[in-house]
């Protein structure tokens, strides 16, 4: 169809004219015949707009969400309020397509935005500075291990069994290329037993998470203690909505902050895009991944923004850089920007609490049902788990029919948490109330699962 | 210079603001043609400083409001240790929501973006994004699917993502693919980690990845990060891959080779075939960088050039908008010997007509924390479905043929380097008017935004000297093509004095960015300065 190339047939023979050609087909003359697709693509053509809408609405229902499917839910991905006010500018078309702030001068909407979401990372985080966005709680981790291991010159990584699984898959994924050997540290009673570290090579990276995947409120004191014995980094994962109530990375002695950012204004939409949070302490600035904007002046010295420390990125460092961090997640800063400017001081503390005490009366509901026993010790603030007595897989099917997701499966082996497809020595259901979550909602889950579980 | 599409483009019908053709160079303010037609805008709004969000902020005000719950109200002391709780409350700031609203609407008038005009940065496909994508990428049925739901709760999200990548493979030439990269570098650093499980699993312990010296900077920072050294081979007067240096490069510690087809410089590289032979001879294998994919949809295909892994952005070629800086999606098509190693889970389409997720046997492991950018990869599928494989060819054309169509019209007021048929993009300099006047690459650019148009990629591939990288994308009418000609040569033709002062249109004018690196300010709350 081509809908989108505004060009007449006049037009094209006009240009092909100017350009001394008499086809679009003579376009393609520098590449070899033999290269040439004879036969077109094995697509289909192309179809009208209300067309594909009609099309991307079927697989859309294909889907089971909101209140046929009532989210108790979370694991990194938390079904939090997007509100209007959020959802409205996020859509705005200056932020929606701009490129990268290359061209400062027409990009201060973009790049102000940017420093407000930084400024607002680092109070977060309790850090000097943040970056302008990395893909995900994933990536931002991967990123501070590396920041460390370079920082310490250093390979060995030691990291919290209570770290997420998929998050600790893909910093094993990535190790193949840098090297990097990563030492899991087991929980023991919910927590990371920092005591329980075999025998190595010192590490340069002491990674830790609060809350843990189990939701369990980690002390960092113990973690902070090991980095200092062996002047390691400190890497610090932390949930920006549990900070609404709980203590920082930065003010518990965390080096990096790390975390992921999409419970601020980004709908669950099956796991991105989201938001990778970065910050660190001042003196690792020059080894930050991805963008930073930096305040500045123009030539009428007006305040202005401007990406800045440019030399520490892929294209001027290239072979040499420490990230390749070049497309980052900017959009998704800016709705967390707004997120949190309509939260505010008050109201994010307010979300954090709300959050906790759905959580405190899910899981009293749960653990008053027959042969459902707590999974950890140790305070919780927005997530828990529990043993479950039938396989948490078969729960969680069984829940859906009942129209709710009654949370994640969850393992432990040999005390690191893996998913529901890995060996595991035990299993439980993690679950998370965010504030969308009612009372009557809550008491009609736990009805359902008493049901099923039975 | 050439005339005949401006005679096209002046048509009657498109109503000029005094009778003046589109495409006539006047100079003057007021004598411009209208508008209309052509994407480009006038100079923007916004010229007043905005304060930031914190100096707004009135103790007690606010926006939020909660859901009503029905739970008990207990306090904070009551759910969490006191020893975890921080002292006070961590301040944001306190704003309604009312002016939440006008801050950024008025940061919005403070930014340039592909629907206010014309976008010509090099590798970077500044295409029109369809809004209809955005309608898609806004269905309550997408957006409120959790990531760890039973994949019976998300069949239809599998079933889109199975048929993208079905597509891809098609338009590429590969076998299969991961749709987990979250971005073009991201796509990269899977790639060169699948080609590093590919070796290993076949005994072989390579070290050296070659790329071209006009390689985007990502390349190098990729081969790093997957545990290879980088070996740069030279480009040759053509603008192509030398290759009698490349194959001095090559010998068994070469892992393999990334190249961007066509190249930086917008050229084709016309040997592909010998160099895919010559590389996989050694035992290397061919990765294709596909920022520059645009160009060859439907025309050419990765696979039967030879390639054997194919990154995709998403983001350029398929409409996804930028964003501001992301979110893309960068995805990996992979030949069959490689699909084994992919990243997992992919969503596989099962006999019954059921979706599952499936983890290849080899796989190097996760590379996101969930299945990719999902709402970006359903951008692009509704991009591709309006599409279809006759409107792909239609992209490809229209692309290559303005970027060509623009070459013409700049001859002989700037230097053009590679002046040969070029893809998508192509380089133009200003050395020569930087020796005889002063003009910079940089001074285009920031010209350029006073005309109401976004600067071109400058100073890239570093192999040009004051590289002017163009790439108009097939968006653009002629007529916008033609204003833009019009007005790069008006640039090239003005004074020292206009260029040093451009731009001074723009919300700020140049801006200090020496003072930011030495004096650094990343935070509001460091407003005075780290240095």
């Amino acid at each position: 169809m081509g809908h989108y190339v505004p060009h007449t047939d006049d037009e094209i023979a006009a240009m092909l004219a100017d350009i001394g050609l008499s086809s679009l087909d003579e376009l393609f003359d520098v590449v070899p015949a033999a290269l040439r697709l004879a036969g077109g693509l094995n697509l289909a053509q192309g179809v009208s707009e209300p067309d594909v809408i009609a099309e991307m609405e079927r697989l859309a229902d294909r889907n089971r969400v909101g209140a046929d499917l009532v989210c108790f839910a979370g694991a990194g991905a938390y079904d939090h309020e997007v509100p209007s006010a959020t959802r409205r500018l996020t859509m705005r078309t200056e932020f929606v397509t701009a490129y990268t702030p290359y061209q400062p001068e027409v990009a201060q909407g973009v790049l102000q935005a940017l420093f407000e979401y930084q400024t607002m990372v680092g109070r977060l985080s309790g850090l000097a500075v943040a970056n302008a966005s990395l893909y995900d709680g994933a990536s931002a981790m991967v990123e501070a291990v590396n920041l460390a291991a370079a920082a310490t010159r250093r390979a060995t990584v030691w990291v919290s069994g209570g770290v997420h699984p998929h998050w600790r898959a893909t910093l094993a994924t990535f190790a193949a290329g840098t090297g990097h050997q990563v030492v899991d540290v087991p929980l023991r009673d919910g927590v990371t037993d920092w005591a329980a570290v075999p025998d190595g090579e010192a590490p340069g990276a002491i990674v830790v998470a609060n809350p843990n995947y189990l939701g369990v409120i980690e002390d960092l004191g113990p973690a902070r203690a090991a980095a200092d014995r062996h002047h390691a980094l400190l890497l610090g994962g932390f949930d920006p909505v549990s900070a609404g109530l709980l203590r920082s990375p930065g003010d518990d002695g965390a080096d990096v902050a790390f975390g992921e950012g999409q419970p601020f204004g980004t709908p669950l939409s099956l796991g991105g895009p989201y938001l990778g949070l970065f910050a660190c302490r001042l003196e690792h600035v020059r080894r930050l991944p991805g963008r930073l904007v930096g305040r500045t002046v123009d030539v009428e010295s007006r305040a202005a923004y401007v990406t800045t420390l440019r030399a520490r990125e892929q294209d001027i460092r290239r072979e040499k850089a420490s990230s390749n961090v070049c497309t980052n997640q900017t959009l998704i800063a800016v709705a967390a920007m707004i997120q949190l400017s309509w939260l505010g001081t008050g109201g994010l503390r307010e979300l954090a609490l709300r959050c906790a005490r759905g959580t405190r009366y899910t899981r009293e509901a749960l653990l008053s049902i027959p042969g459902v026993s707590p999974f950890t010790r140790g305070a919780v603030l927005r997530e828990f788990a529990v043993h479950v007595p039938i396989d948490p897989v078969v729960a969680v099917d069984r829940m859906a029919e009942e129209g709710f997701l009654a949370g994640v499966p969850v393992g432990l082996h040999a005390g690191v948490t893996v998913g529901p497809g890995d060996e595991a020595g035990e299993r439980g259901l993690l679950v998370a109330v965010t504030e969308r979550r009612t009372k009557a909602e809550i008491d009609a889950y736990a009805a359902a699962l008493e049901k099923v579980v039975r | 210079m050439t005339d005949s599409i401006r005679a096209t483009a002046g048509a009657p019908q498109h109503g000029s603001m005094d009778g003046t053709r589109l495409g006539d160079v006047t100079g003057a303010q007021g004598h411009r043609p209208a508008p209309a037609g052509r994407a480009t805008s006038i100079p923007m709004i916004g010229r007043d400083s905005e304060p930031t969000i914190f100096e707004m902020s009135s103790p007690g005000r606010h926006a939020h409001s909660f859901r009503t719950t029905g739970l008990p109200e207990w306090a904070a002391e009551d759910l969490v240790p006191s020893e975890h709780l921080r002292a006070a409350p961590l301040a944001l700031t306190e704003v309604s929501e009312r002016d939440l609203v006008a801050h950024v609407t008025r940061l919005t008038h403070r930014q340039y973006s592909v629907d206010l005009g014309a976008y010509p940065l090099g590798s970077c496909t500044m295409k029109y994004n369809p809004k209809l994508c955005d309608d898609v990428a806004a269905l309550p049925g997408l957006t409120g699917s959790h990531p760890a739901a039973p994949a019976s709760c998300t069949q239809g999200w599998m079933e889109m993502l199975c048929d993208l990548s079905d597509t891809l493979c098609e338009v590429t030439g590969m076998h299969a693919a991961t749709l987990q990269p979250p971005a073009g570098a991201a796509g990269e650093l899977t790639g060169l980690l699948l080609m590093r499980a590919f070796h290993s699993a076949n005994g072989s312990t390579r070290t050296k990845v070659i790329i071209p010296d006009s390689a985007h900077g990502t390349n190098p920072a990729s081969v790093t990060l997957g545990g290879y050294q980088t070996v740069t081979v030279p480009s040759d007067d053509r603008g192509l891959v030398d290759i009698d240096a490349l194959r001095a490069r090559l010998d068994t510690d070469v892992a393999g080779i990334m190249l961007t087809n066509p190249n930086t410089l917008g050229l084709f590289e016309e040997d592909i075939a010998e160099i895919a032979a010559a590389v996989h001879e050694i035992g290397g294998l061919l990765y294709y960088d596909g920022a520059n994919l645009n160009a060859i949809l439907g025309v050419t295909r990765p696979g039967d050039m030879g390639f054997d892994i194919v990154h995709m952005n998403l983001h350029k070629t398929f409409a996804v908008p930028h964003g501001g800086g992301g979110p893309g999606a960068g995805p990996v098509a992979v030949s069959e010997r490689l699909a084994q190693y992919l990243p997992g889970p992919v969503p596989c389409r099962e006999a019954d007509g059921s979706f599952s997720w499936r983890t290849p046997e080899h796989s190097i492991g996760r590379v996101h924390s969930w299945h990719g950018n999902a709402l970006a990869l359903a951008r692009a599928w509704s991009y591709i479905v309006a599409n279809g494989g006759d409107g792909l060819r239609r992209v490809a054309e229209g692309a290559v043929l303005n970027a060509n169509w623009l070459r013409h019209a700049l001859r002989g007021a700037y230097d053009l380097p590679y002046d040969r048929p070029n893809m998508h993009e192509f380089v133009a300099s200003t050395a020569s008017l930087k020796k005889d006047k002063g003009l910079r690459a940089i001074d285009v650019g920031k010209r350029l935004l006073e005309e109401g148009f976004h600067a071109p990629t400058v100073y890239f591939p570093l192999i040009v000297d004051e590289a002017l990288m163009i790439e108009p994308t097939e968006t653009e009418s002629p007529q916008t093509l033609a204003a833009l000609a019009d007005a790069l040569i008006d640039i090239a033709a003005g004074t020292e004095e206009a260029w040093k002062a451009a731009p001074r249109t723009t919300p700020v004018g140049r801006v200090d960015e020496a003072r930011a690196a030495r004096t650094l300010v990343p935070t509001w709350d460091a407003r005075d300065g780290f240095s």
